[in-house]
């Protein structure tokens, strides 16, 4: 399919880079098919696309990551191959990975210094280069630190920082906002706004329509691995993009649905609760008190790194509490069962790392799902797996969350990340939890699929469930939730009805304007 | 006093060999790859730096023959895992099949045949300090050598860029690549590497611990060099710990048999080294996040840049 080349092109600058007819297939799949695009000098340019519509595909070509089957690439006029990255960066190109591609042990200076092609993180003079530039963007990082004690969000600012700190002339971001909050979204744009005025050109991938039409001046949107459109994102509306992307109209997220506080059984109920991080950065959490009810949508607001990670960790029993009764399920103690335990009384748990925590990447899809289901599925008879049945039951979450893939034997690792996303949050779901605890449940999802799940979670607890859910997407969770509290530095606030409060408000309590509960 | 020195210099002379082994292991592992043909790769630079030593006399060309063995087959392990990504554990054992073979075949007709040992350093003046003398200064080249390329391993690993880049492509061989560090490439060299220090180590039991050929001769301390790796956590300095604490307490073994106590049977006592090195090693190295700090997270795993 062609292109037809948008006519913002300036015509008396040639592109900075032209992508011709790039195509490239996976084992049962087109990823890319004869795929077009021109980026202009100093634009800022969307690529738009549901989940597996073949984005991140087309950026690691053009970023020497994956070959192209077939295609030619164009930078500043010349035709050019990319077959590294470190091809792609010697041409200007900086790229900020979907999946985190950061060095998990060793230091924020060291990943710098690795992608930098210069020193190491002992260095102290790129140490000084860091923190000036990290603090001249707003984006705080303490360059000493170990990258696996960060928090998914502090780990995003090492990514756009790593990227940034080698001066490129066009950078690719894919899904750079999806865990930041609100205010680093907004410096974010500040620095990238300021980049395409030094004449930089962006290519920015994102699934918040909202923040494509603040930011961007052109969009490319790709379906099923074709360009299918073009367009100004500014004079578009959400839903009209998202219309363009799906390839009919879309009506939103579910709207309008009961609300039910003060009624219901508790369900889950954790009184006094305080644990130690296990990581010296870590936060730990201190006299953590709320109760979920079966029936409805508990939300937990809060700002990446402060205790969320912990919190999850108590909740879902994969560290164990202190003490047995600060964690109560259906009035029995269980802060000292472990996760498996936990499970099998129908807590089911949707971690915030899809990939490594959420799902074991090089495992098949039929195998991912027997790890966590088998035993409310029953897919284990006398110590020997039942295939035909774990295979059926993975069919059944493909088919009920329509995850994209080549079939229940596709590695999980071969998903893109709103796919793999909507398998782990079914598999969860079809295992009919009482108890829900979701971490970041869209995250990377594209704007349908989002709706769907948020749908998923509704009606889950509408069933007579409970489902905690913890965000920092705040429009996410005045969609679905019934109460929200907000978790600052450990403490958790006490919680209000969503109907009873507002964005404002709970974005305050994030920034920690409240006494801790007793 | 008299008794002191000859003891610390056979701990030293156990130790050698495990050293070699050991931090060469250290650089493959760091580099994400597992090579268990460690065992197999000593024996083949046992055997061919003895041949060459005692054919032409000249243990400069022996001991770089054995080390030039150890890499050869090391680079056979490379082609066969890095190249055609074939298993490396189950590559690893068949090559120490392959070294146990290969030099028993070579080796055949140097069964007995005598060699006169490495000479030992002798500096007129130091080496004739009581204890510290002969123990520090009259040690032959192969043990200075163990040192020195600890030292630069440590040195490498921890405080240069290319050490740096070796961490980070056993950590994460997808981010690396996706960075454009050539994984394979930096993988083959730190498997070479790794053959060549065990082909050291190889060397130094035929041509200075017990200067003779005999088939099997390094007994499993290919395989004790591999569980020095881990349990020392891949850090060079406890490598060095374990590598020395084995060699000691397999003297001091051998010491009580040869006392003819005969209230525990010999080969109890043949197995303590084995069990305290690991005991000391697990105790002083239980801090799980250290072990997750340290340890390669790709270990073993084929990788290929376009998965
Ligand atoms: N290594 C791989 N092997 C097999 N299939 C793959 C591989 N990588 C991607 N795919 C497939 O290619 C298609 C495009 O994936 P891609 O990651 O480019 O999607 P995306 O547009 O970035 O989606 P998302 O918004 O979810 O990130 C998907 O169907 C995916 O399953
Ligand atoms: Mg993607």
């Amino acid at each position: 399919m062609n292109s037809d080349t948008p006519s913002t092109v300036p015509q008396d600058t040639p592109p900075r880079l032209r992508l011709r007819e790039i195509t490239k297939r996976f084992p049962g799949c087109l990823a890319n098919d004869a795929v077009s695009l021109d980026l202009a000098p100093g634009e800022i340019h969307a690529l738009l696309g549901e989940n597996g519509a073949g984005k991140s595909t087309l950026v690691k070509i053009l970023y020497g990551v994956q070959g192209a089957d077939s295609g030619t690439i164009e930078w500043e006029g010349q035709k050019v191959d990319i077959p590294s990255p470190s091809a792609a960066r010697a041409l200007g190109i900086g790229m900020v990975f979907q999946h985190f591609s950061l060095f998990e042990t060793l230091s924020v200076a060291d990943n710098v210094a690795l992608a930098m092609q210069r020193g190491t993180g002992r260095d102290p003079a790129l140490l000084a280069e860091i923190e000036k530039l990290s603090a001249d963007y707003g984006l705080a990082l303490d360059p000493t630190r170990s990258v696996h004690e960060l928090s998914v969000g502090e780990r995003q600012r090492v990514e756009i920082v790593r990227c940034l700190m080698q001066n490129p002339s066009l950078i690719v971001m894919d899904e750079p906002t999806s865990v930041l909050t609100p205010s680093e979204v907004e410096k974010l744009f500040t620095v990238l706004r300021r980049l395409r005025d030094e004449g930089r050109t962006i290519l920015y991938i994102s699934h918040k329509l909202q923040e494509i039409r603040d930011l961007c001046d052109r969009a490319t949107i790709l379906r099923g691995g074709k360009v299918v459109a073009s367009c100004d994102p500014r004079q578009e509306t959400p839903n009209s993009l998202a219309a363009l992307m799906i390839g009919r109209a879309f009506d939103g997220p579910k709207a309008g649905k009961p609300v039910q506080v003060g009624e219901g059984v508790p369900l889950l109920s954790v009184q006094g609760l305080s644990m130690e991080a296990d990581s010296p950065f870590g936060t730990s959490l201190k006299n953590i008190s709320f109760t979920v009810r079966a029936g409805e949508v508990f939300g937990i607001a809060g700002v990446a790194g402060n205790g969320q990670n912990t919190l999850l960790a108590a909740l879902s029993g994969e560290r164990t509490a202190p003490r047995d009764d600060w964690v109560k399920f259906e009035g029995h103690s269980i802060g000292r069962v472990g996760a498996r335990g936990r499970r099998d009384m129908g807590i089911s748990f949707v971690p915030e790392e899809r990939l490594g925590h959420g799902s074991v990447p090089d495992l098949p899809l039929e195998d991912n799902a027997l790890l966590s289901g088998w035993g409310r599925w029953g897919l284990i008879r006398h110590g020997l797996i039942s295939r035909g049945k774990s295979r059926k039951k993975t069919e059944d979450v493909i088919e009920a969350f329509n995850v994209v893939s080549t079939g229940t034997g596709a590695a999980a690792r071969s998903l893109s990340g709103g796919n793999l996303q909507k398998f782990i949050i079914g598999r969860e779901i079809m295992q009919d939890p009482k108890l829900l605890i979701a971490a970041q449940p869209t995250w990377g999802v594209d704007a349908g699929s989002a709706a769907a799940i948020q749908s998923a979670l509704i009606d889950l607890a509408r069933a007579g469930a409970g489902v905690v859910v913890v965000s920092q997407d705040l429009d996410e969770l005045f969609t679905i939730a019934d109460r929200v509290a907000v978790i600052f530095d450990g403490t958790l606030s006490e919680s209000r009805p969503t109907h009873a409060t507002s964005a404002e408000d709970v974005g305050l309590l994030m920034g920690g304007l409240f006494e801790a509960t007793p | 006093m008299d008794i002191l020195a000859p003891i610390l210099i056979s701990i030293i002379a156990a130790s050698t060999p495990l050293l070699f082994a050991a931090i060469g292991e250290l650089v493959v592992e760091k580099s994400g790859v597992l090579n268990l043909g460690v065992e197999g790769m000593m024996l083949g630079g046992a055997v061919i730096a003895f041949i060459i030593s005692v054919e032409t006399g000249n243990s400069a060309l022996a001991i770089v023959a054995g080390a030039a063995m150890g890499a050869m087959m090391a680079g056979l392990f490379a082609v066969l895992t890095l190249g055609l990504l074939a298993n490396q554990v189950a590559t690893g054992l068949a090559l120490t099949l392959f070294g146990i073979g290969l030099s028993a075949l070579l080796g055949q007709g140097y069964v007995g045949t005598p060699l006169t040992a490495l000479p030992k350093l002798n500096i007129p003046g130091l080496t004739d300090i009581p204890v510290l003398g002969p123990v520090v200064f009259g040690q032959d080249v192969l043990v200075y050598l163990s040192f020195v390329v600890t030292g630069l391993v440590a040195w490498f690993l921890y405080r240069t860029r290319a050490g740096l880049v070796l961490r980070s492509v056993g950590e994460n061989p997808h981010a690396a690549h996706a960075i454009g560090f050539p994984v394979i490439r930096i993988r083959l060299f730190a498997v070479l590497f790794g053959g060549a220090m065990a082909g050291l180590g190889g060397a130094y039991l035929s041509l200075s611990y017990t200067p003779m050929w005999a088939e099997e001769m390094s007994a499993g301390r290919g395989w004790i060099a591999l569980a020095l790796v881990v349990f020392a956590t891949w850090r060079p300095g406890r490598v060095v710990l374990g590598a020395y604490l084995f060699g000691g307490l397999t003297l001091a073994q051998l010491h009580l048999q040869g006392m003819g106590s005969s209230a525990i049977p010999s080969q109890f006592l043949n197995m303590v080294p084995y069990i305290a090195t690991i005991v000391v090693l697990v105790l002083i190295s239980r801090d799980a996040t250290r072990i997750r700090m340290n340890a390669p997270a790709s270990i073993g795993k084929v990788f290929h840049p376009d998965g």
